[in-house]
C-alpha cells in the first residue's frame, strides 16, 4: 500500500531477477504439495519455533523448512565465547534432526534464491516449492551501502560476527594474537539492529579478556547514536566496576568509512581512528530475501507486518517474523523472535483452519553478561493497541535489572538451555 | 504488466480488509507459549535454575505470580513480567500449565539422600506436599521432578530471609538439619 506503481515495478523485476530463472515455475519442482503446507524459511530463533509449532498445532499441514546450514549458532552468548567464557560455540550451536524426527518437520538444506508471491512458490537451490503460506525468518543483512569499503573481503580483516559462526571464531582469533597495548575499535550502528545491548555487552566481555591478557590494551567504541542503546546505567555501572579506564566509550561517532590497509575507520570524513583489531557492527536491514521478494517497506530497510498474525502488508500469504519484521515495541531479540513464531503460528494454523484469529500475548527476555559472573536482564510483555494497530509494552512489564547479579548470570544460563532445547527439540 | 498491476491492486483491496478482522481475546496456549522460551515447551523445563511449570498446581502458580506482581517474593525478572498480566490472564495460563504432563528431568541426584529424603518427607512435609509431592494441598507447589538447583535455590532464599516460609512450613524445617533439608530436596527432584 505504499508502494507506488514504479516501485513496485522495480521490485516486481528484482524479484524475478534474484530467481535466476527466466520464469520460477518452470524450475524443477522439489517436493510436489498435496495437501495443505506452510513453508518456512531460515532456521534460527524464529524459523525453527513457527515450524514446530504449527507441527504441534494442526498435524495436518505439512510443514517444510529451508535452511543454508545444516546448523545454526546462536548469536546471543557469543559475546561469551569472545570473552574466553567459552571454550568453543558447541553450546550455541543447535541441528534439526530431532525438530524434524518430533515433529515430522521438513527439512531442507538449501538456498532460497525467490520467491513468487502471486505463484505461491519459491526458489531454492535444489528446485521449486509451493505453499499455502509462507513465513520469512530470515535475520537481518547489512547496508554495505553506508560504510565505503566494507566489503566481503574487508569482512575477514575487520570482522562483524553479528552473525555467529566463522565471523566470531575469526574475532576471537584476532583477538588473541593482538599484541598487548593495541586497541579493539568495535563500531555500533544508528539504532534499529539486532540485539540493542549486544554491542555493550561485547565491549564488556572483550575488555574482561584485555585486562586478563592483554595489559596496555583498551577498548574503543565508536557509536553511532547519541548514547548507550540498552541497559545505559547497567553497563555504565559494570564498566566503573570492573573495567574502569579500559573502555573508551565515545557517543555519535558513526563509522561512514573503513580502511583495512591502514586499519583504520572514517568517522563521516571528519576523523580517522585506528585499531590493532576492529570489529565493524553494520548497520542492519532485513535479511536479503525479504527485499528481493518486495516485501520491505517505505524505509527500503525492514518489513511491515500485520501486528497479529505477522501477514506481511504487501504481500498475501507471506508472513514475516524476527528481526526482519517491524514488531512495534519488541526488540529485534532471540526471544522476540521465538514470541513471534508462536504468535504467527497459532494464527497461521486458525486462517489455514478458516478459524477465528486470536490476539497475540509476547514476551522479550534478554540477559547481557557484564563479567564472568554478573548479568542483567531487560523485559518486556507485548500486546497489541486495538486502535493503533500497533505493537506496545504491558504497563510495568518493561524494565532493567536493579543492579549487576550473580543470579541472573545463572538465570541466563538456563535461558540458553531451554531456549536452543526448544528450537532443536 | 498491467494485468499484474491490477491484480497487485485487488490483492491489496483484501487484505485491507482482513487488517481490520476482529481477534479473539488471548487463549491459554496464546499467553503460555511465550513463556515456554525459559520454561521449555509446554512448561517442560530444561534448564537447571529454571523451574518446569508442566503439572505444576494451578493454585501454586496463582500464588507466585500474585506474591512476584507484588513483590513480595523475591525475583529478577518475573517481578517485572508478572505486572504484564491481568489477574484473569495469570489464572488461564496456570490452568494451562497446570493441565500439561509432568516433565521428567535426567540429572544426577544423591541415592543416599534421596533414601533419607524419602524417609523424612512423610512425617515432616507430606501434610501439604502430599503423593510424594506430585501434588500440593490448596497452593502449595508440586515438587516431583522438579530441577535440584532450582529447589536449593529456592530454599537458599528462604533460609537467607528473602524469601517468606509458610508459617505451617517454618514450624517443620525449624528442627531439621542442613542435611535433612538437601536430602529432601534430593527426595522430591528425584519423584517422577
Amino acid at each position: 500500500m505504499t508502494l507506488d506503481r514504479r516501485s513496485f515495478l522495480k521490485l516486481a523485476g528484482a524479484s524475478a531477477g534474484a530467481a535466476g530463472l527466466p520464469l520460477i515455475g518452470r524450475a524443477a519442482e522439489l517436493m510436489p504439495k498435496s495437501g495443505k503446507r506452510v513453508v518456512v524459511v531460515g532456521g534460527g530463533y524464529g524459523g525453527t519455533i513457527a515450524a514446530k509449532y504449527i507441527r504441534m498445532m494442526d498435524k495436518s499441514i505439512e510443514v517444510v523448512l529451508i535452511e543454508r546450514n545444516d546448523h545454526f549458532v546462536s548469536c546471543p552468548f557469543s559475546n561469551l565465547y569472545l570473552g574466553g567464557l567459552l571454550p568453543d560455540l558447541n553450546t550455541l550451536t543447535i541441528k534439526y534432526d530431532k525438530l524434524a524426527a518430533n515433529h515430522g518437520v521438513k527439512v531442507v538444506q538449501a538456498e532460497v534464491t525467490g520467491i513468487d508471491p502471486a505463484a505461491k512458490s519459491v526458489t531454492t537451490s535444489k528446485g521449486t516449492l509451493t505453499y499455502d503460506r509462507l513465513v520469512l525468518s530470515p535475520g537481518i543483512d547489512f547496508r554495505l551501502d553506508e560504510m565505503k569499503g566494507y566489503d566481503a573481503a574487508a569482512m575477514e580483516v575487520m570482522p562483524h560476527a553479528w552473525k555467529a559462526g566463522p565471523q566470531t571464531i575469526l574475532l576471537r582469533k584476532q583477538l588473541e594474537a593482538m599484541k598487548p597495548g593495541g586497541n579493539v575499535v568495535i563500531s555500533i550502528p544508528l539504532a534499529p539492529f539486532r540485539c540493542p545491548p549486544g554491542p555493550y555487552e561485547r565491549a564488556s566481555m572483550v575488555a574482561m579478556y584485555l585486562k586478563q591478557h592483554k595489559p596496555g590494551s583498551k577498548v574503543i567504541i565508536l557509536d553511532a547514536n547519541p548514547d548507550i542503546v540498552s541497559k545505559k546505567g547497567l553497563f555504565l555501572k559494570g564498566w566503573k566496576k570492573h573495567y574502569d579506564g579500559l573502555i573508551d566509550y565515545r557517543a555519535a561517532k558513526k563509522v561512514t568509512e573503513v580502511d583495512t590497509g591502514k586499519m583504520a575507520v572514517m568517522i563521516e570524513g571528519l576523523e580517522e581512528v585506528q585499531g590493532a583489531v576492529i570489529n565493524i557492527i553494520p548497520p542492519q536491514k532485513a535479511g536479503l530475501i525479504a527485499h528481493a521478494a518486495g516485501l520491505v517497506g517505505a524505509d527500503k530497510k525492514w518489513c511491515p507486518v500485520n501486528p497479529t498474525t505477522f501477514e506481511s502488508t504487501l504481500h498475501k500469504d507471506i508472513h514475516v517474523i524476527g528481526d526482519s519484521s517491524i514488531a512495534g515495541a519488541m526488540p529485534k531479540s532471540g526471544y522476540s523472535a521465538n514470541s513471534e513464531a508462536k504468535v504467527c503460528a497459532t494464527n497461521i494454523v486458525a486462517l489455514m483452519n478458516g478459524k477465528e484469529i486470536t490476539e497475540m500475548s509476547a514476551i522479550n527476555t534478554c540477559y547481557s553478561f557484564l563479567s564472568a559472573k554478573e548479568a542483567v536482564s531487560v523485559t518486556g510483555v507485548y500486546k497489541v493497541n486495538a486502535e493503533k494497530q500497533a505493537i506496545e509494552a504491558a504497563a510495568g512489564s518493561v524494565g532493567v535489572s536493579p543492579d549487576l547479579s550473580e543470579v541472573e548470570a545463572i538465570y541466563a544460563e538456563s535461558w540458553l538451555k531451554n531456549i536452543l532445547t526448544e528450537m532443536s527439540t | 504488466m498491467m494485468m499484474k498491476w491490477r491484480g497487485w491492486a485487488l490483492a491489496t483491496g483484501v487484505l485491507a480488509i482482513s487488517a481490520l478482522a476482529q481477534a479473539a481475546p488471548p487463549t491459554p496456549a496464546m499467553l503460555s507459549n511465550a513463556c515456554a522460551g525459559c520454561h521449555g515447551t509446554n512448561g517442560g523445563s530444561a534448564g537447571p535454575s529454571m523451574p518446569s511449570l508442566a503439572s505444576q498446581s494451578k493454585e501454586a502458580i496463582v500464588e507466585a505470580m500474585k506474591k512476584f506482581k507484588s513483590g513480595e517474593r523475591p525475583a529478577t525478572v518475573m517481578g517485572r513480567l508478572a505486572k504484564g498480566y491481568s489477574d484473569a490472564e495469570i489464572t488461564a495460563m496456570a490452568e494451562f500449565f497446570s493441565k500439561q504432563k509432568l516433565h521428567a528431568t535426567t540429572q544426577t541426584l544423591d541415592k543416599a539422600k534421596i533414601a533419607k529424603g524419602a524417609s523424612l518427607q512423610e512425617s515432616n512435609c507430606g501434610r501439604c506436599h502430599i503423593e510424594d509431592g506430585k501434588e500440593g494441598k490448596d497452593d502449595t507447589p508440586v515438587m516431583a521432578s522438579q530441577w535440584l538447583p532450582y529447589l536449593q535455590m529456592q530454599m537458599a532464599e528462604y533460609q537467607s530471609g528473602k524469601r517468606k516460609m509458610p508459617e505451617k512450613m517454618a514450624e517443620k524445617v525449624k528442627p531439621l538439619s542442613g542435611a535433612d533439608l538437601e536430602a529432601l530436596l534430593h527426595f522430591y527432584a528425584s519423584v517422577k
